[in-house]
C-alpha cells in the first residue's frame, strides 16, 4: 500500500439522478405519511362542524398528487437509464453476466457478513445495491398499479383509469387496498437499511457516498481506477 | 308456457287493467330501468307488440334472500306484474307446480324457446366431488346450468351467490362453489349483493323485456347504471368523512352524531352498489343510514375480508389479529435491531481498516504550521 494516495474526483450522479433521488424521496415521505394516515385517520378534536374541516380531504388529495409526482419522477428516470452516463444506465440494475452474480457475493461477504478482503470497488452502484433497486423498481410498479387502481374510480379522466384493470386481477378492490396498504411497510424497511448503508459506506470506505447525491461527485483512489 | 302473440299489454287487458293503469306501469318500468318518463311511449310500444320472453330461474346453492328481495319491489305494480305476466315458467319457489309437472314445464320451454327464454340463476354451483352437493331431480347444479344456459337469449346471475360465490365459497370453499360466469360460455349479467336491492333487479328484468337485449356492463359484467357508483361516494355521511369526523366505538357521541363509520369497518370506499341512491324497502333505509358500515356484500371476496368491524382487513398469515401494520411494524423493528447490529459489528470487524485509513489520512494531511 503506497503511503501517499491520490485521488481522482469523479462526477458519478448527473443532476436528474439527484434530481429523481431527491424528488423520489419526498414523494415516498409523503405517500407513506398521509397513505398510513389514509388507512388509519388519528382522533382529532370533534368540537367543529363538518362544514368547518376537511383535513381528511387534504390528506387524500395530497397522497393523490404525490402519486402523480411518484409516477412521472420513476418514468423520467426510466428515461435516463437508456441515456444517461455509464453509472444512471439501465444495466447496472440488472445483473446479466457471471461476473455481476461474482460481485453480489463478494460484496454480501465483505459488507454484510464483514470478513475481510479488498473486494471490488463500484464507483456507481455496487452490484448488490443495483439488484435492490431493479427489485425496488417492480415494488415501486406494483405500488403506482394499485395506487391508480383505487384512485380511478374516483377519476374521470382516462389516465387515472389506466390501472382499472387490476382490480378484477387481483379479485376486489379490498384486496388491492390491503397489498397497497402491506407495501408501505416495504418502504420503511427500504429507508431505514438505505440510509443506514450509506452511511456505512462512507464511514468505512471514505469515499463521499452520502454527499455525492448532493453534488455529484465521489472520490476514488488512482490505483483502483481501472474502468 | 306462454301463447303465442301474447304481449305485455294483452295480458294485462286479459286481467282486467285499463289502458291508462298500463301507461302507468310503462312509465314506472321506464323510470326504473333508468330511462326516464321520456321514454315511457316506447316503453308502452314495445310491451304492446312484443311478445314476452319465457322466464326460467334456477335455485342452486343459495339461501333464497335473492327471491324474497325480488318479490319486495317498491313499485307494487311493476312486481306484480312482472310475477303475474312476465311469463316465470319455472322457479322452484314460486311455482305452483311440482315434481315431473314442474320438470316438463321447463323442458317444454328449453325446447320451443331455445334461444330466445331469458335465464336467471340465484345460487352458486358446487363443482368439486362432481357437484353431489347440490342436486335437483337427480340431476347436479352444473348440469342444470349449462343445459339452461345453452339456449338462453340472456343470462342473469341473481346476487352474490352466482355473481363471484359468496358465503359458500369462503375459504377453503369446502363444495368448490363456482360463479356462473365461470361455467357457461355466454355473457352474464351480475347482479351482485346479498341480496341485490329489488328495484336494481325488477329494471334489469324490464330492460331486457324492453329492450330485448342486456343493458350496458362494466368489467365485472355487472350493469353500469346501478354498479358503476362506490357506496362511499353517494353516502349521505361522505362530508364526515372528508372533515375526519369518525365514529370512534358504536355508541360514543359521534356515532348519535352520524358521522362516517371508516374507522368501524365501513366497506363502502370499496363497495359499488345503488344502496346510498336507491335505498332500500321503498327508499326508507339502507345499512349506514341505520348506523351500521357497509359489509360490502356486493363486492367479489367480501365474505373473506374480515373482521367486518375494523377498517384494515387480517393479513394473511399471520393470525386473525394482525393487520399489515402489526406485521410491518414488527418487521421494521427487526430490521433496526439488524442495523444497530450491523454497525456496532462494523466498528469491531473493521476496526483495523477504518483505524488505517485514519491513520493514513492524518499522515498524509500537510501540517498547517508546516504549509504556513
Amino acid at each position: 500500500m503506497p503511503s501517499t494516495q491520490t485521488y481522482r474526483r469523479l462526477y458519478v450522479w448527473e443532476m436528474p439522478v439527484r434530481l429523481y433521488h431527491w424528488l423520489n424521496a419526498l414523494a415516498i415521505a409523503v405517500l407513506a405519511v398521509t397513505g398510513y394516515l389514509i388507512g388509519r385517520p388519528f382522533t382529532v378534536g370533534y368540537a367543529q362542524e363538518a362544514s368547518f374541516q376537511y383535513w381528511f380531504g387534504t390528506v387524500r388529495f395530497l397522497h393523490f398528487m404525490a402519486g402523480y409526482v411518484f409516477l412521472f419522477n420513476m418514468l423520467v428516470r426510466t428515461y435516463w437509464g437508456f441515456v444517461g452516463n455509464r453509472f444512471a444506465s439501465w444495466d447496472k440494475f440488472i445483473p446479466l453476466n457471471r461476473q455481476a452474480w461474482r460481485d453480489i457475493v463478494e460484496v454480501l461477504r465483505i459488507d454484510i457478513l464483514q470478513t475481510r478482503g479488498t473486494g471490488p470497488i463500484h464507483i456507481g452502484h455496487n452490484r448488490l445495491a443495483g439488484l435492490i433497486y431493479f427489485v425496488t423498481f417492480f415494488i415501486f410498479m406494483f405500488q403506482g398499479l394499485t395506487g391508480f387502481a383505487l384512485y380511478g374510480p374516483m377519476s374521470h379522466s382516462v389516465f387515472g383509469n389506466l390501472a382499472a384493470w387490476v382490480v378484477p386481477l387481483m379479485g376486489s378492490e379490498a384486496v388491492v387496498r390491503q397489498w397497497h396498504h402491506a407495501m408501505l411497510w416495504f418502504y420503511v424497511l427500504f429507508t431505514l437499511v438505505h440510509v443506514y448503508l450509506v452511511f456505512y459506506h462512507d464511514y468505512v470506505e471514505g469515499r463521499g457516498t452520502t454527499s455525492s447525491m448532493v453534488g455529484g461527485w465521489k472520490f476514488e483512489r488512482e490505483d483502483r481506477l481501472d474502468d | 308456457m306462454p301463447r303465442a302473440g301474447n304481449s305485455l299489454w294483452e295480458v294485462m287487458r286479459e286481467k282486467g287493467y285499463s289502458r291508462r293503469d298500463f301507461m302507468q306501469f310503462c312509465t314506472f318500468a321506464a323510470t326504473a330501468a333508468g330511462l326516464g318518463t321520456n321514454a315511457s311511449a316506447a316503453v308502452a310500444k314495445a310491451f304492446e307488440k312484443k311478445d314476452r320472453p319465457p322466464v326460467l330461474w334456477l335455485h342452486f346453492q343459495e339461501c333464497t334472500c335473492c327471491s324474497e328481495s325480488f318479490i319486495r319491489a317498491s313499485h307494487p305494480m311493476v312486481a306484480d306484474v312482472l310475477l303475474d305476466a312476465i311469463s316465470l315458467d319455472y322457479d322452484e319457489t314460486l311455482q305452483a307446480a311440482a315434481g315431473h309437472q314442474a320438470e316438463k314445464c321447463k323442458a317444454d320451454v328449453m325446447k320451443a324457446y331455445a334461444g330466445k327464454y331469458i335465464l336467471l340463476v340465484e345460487g352458486s354451483v358446487p363443482t368439486k366431488e362432481n357437484g353431489v352437493f347440490c342436486m335437483i331431480g337427480g340431476r347436479t347444479a352444473e348440469d342444470i346450468l349449462k343445459e339452461a344456459a345453452a339456449g338462453a337469449a340472456a343470462i342473469v346471475a341473481w346476487g352474490n351467490c352466482a355473481s363471484y360465490g359468496c358465503v359458500q365459497a369462503a375459504k377453503p370453499n369446502p363444495t368448490g362453489a363456482t360463479a356462473i360466469q365461470k361455467l357457461v360460455n355466454k355473457p352474464v349479467i351480475n347482479v351482485p349483493g346479498c341480496p341485490p336491492i329489488a328495484d336494481v333487479m325488477v329494471a334489469i328484468v324490464t330492460h331486457i323485456l324492453m329492450f330485448g337485449r342486456m343493458p350496458e356492463l362494466d368489467s365485472q359484467g355487472r350493469p353500469k347504471e346501478f354498479y358503476s357508483r362506490r357506496v362511499h361516494d353517494t353516502c349521505y355521511r361522505r362530508p364526515y368523512y372528508d372533515a375526519g369526523l369518525f365514529v370512534e366505538v358504536f355508541d360514543d357521541d359521534n356515532a348519535r352524531k352520524g358521522y362516517c363509520l371508516y374507522k368501524m369497518g365501513c366497506r363502502g370506499p370499496l363497495t359499488y352498489n345503488a344502496c346510498a341512491v336507491t335505498k332500500w324497502n321503498g327508499g326508507t333505509s339502507y345499512p349506514i343510514q341505520s348506523g351500521h358500515g357497509c359489509l360490502g356484500c356486493s363486492e367479489n371476496g367480501f365474505w373473506d375480508n374480515g373482521p367486518f368491524y375494523r377498517h384494515l382487513p387480517s393479513f394473511p398469515g399471520f393470525g386473525i389479529e394482525s393487520t399489515a401494520d402489526t406485521v410491518g411494524l414488527t418487521l421494521g423493528a427487526a430490521a433496526a435491531v439488524g442495523v444497530a447490529a450491523h454497525a456496532v459489528s462494523t466498528n469491531i470487524r473493521k476496526r483495523k481498516l477504518i483505524h488505517d485509513q485514519v491513520v493514513e489520512a492524518v499522515k498524509d494531511t500537510p501540517d498547517s504550521k508546516e504549509v504556513e
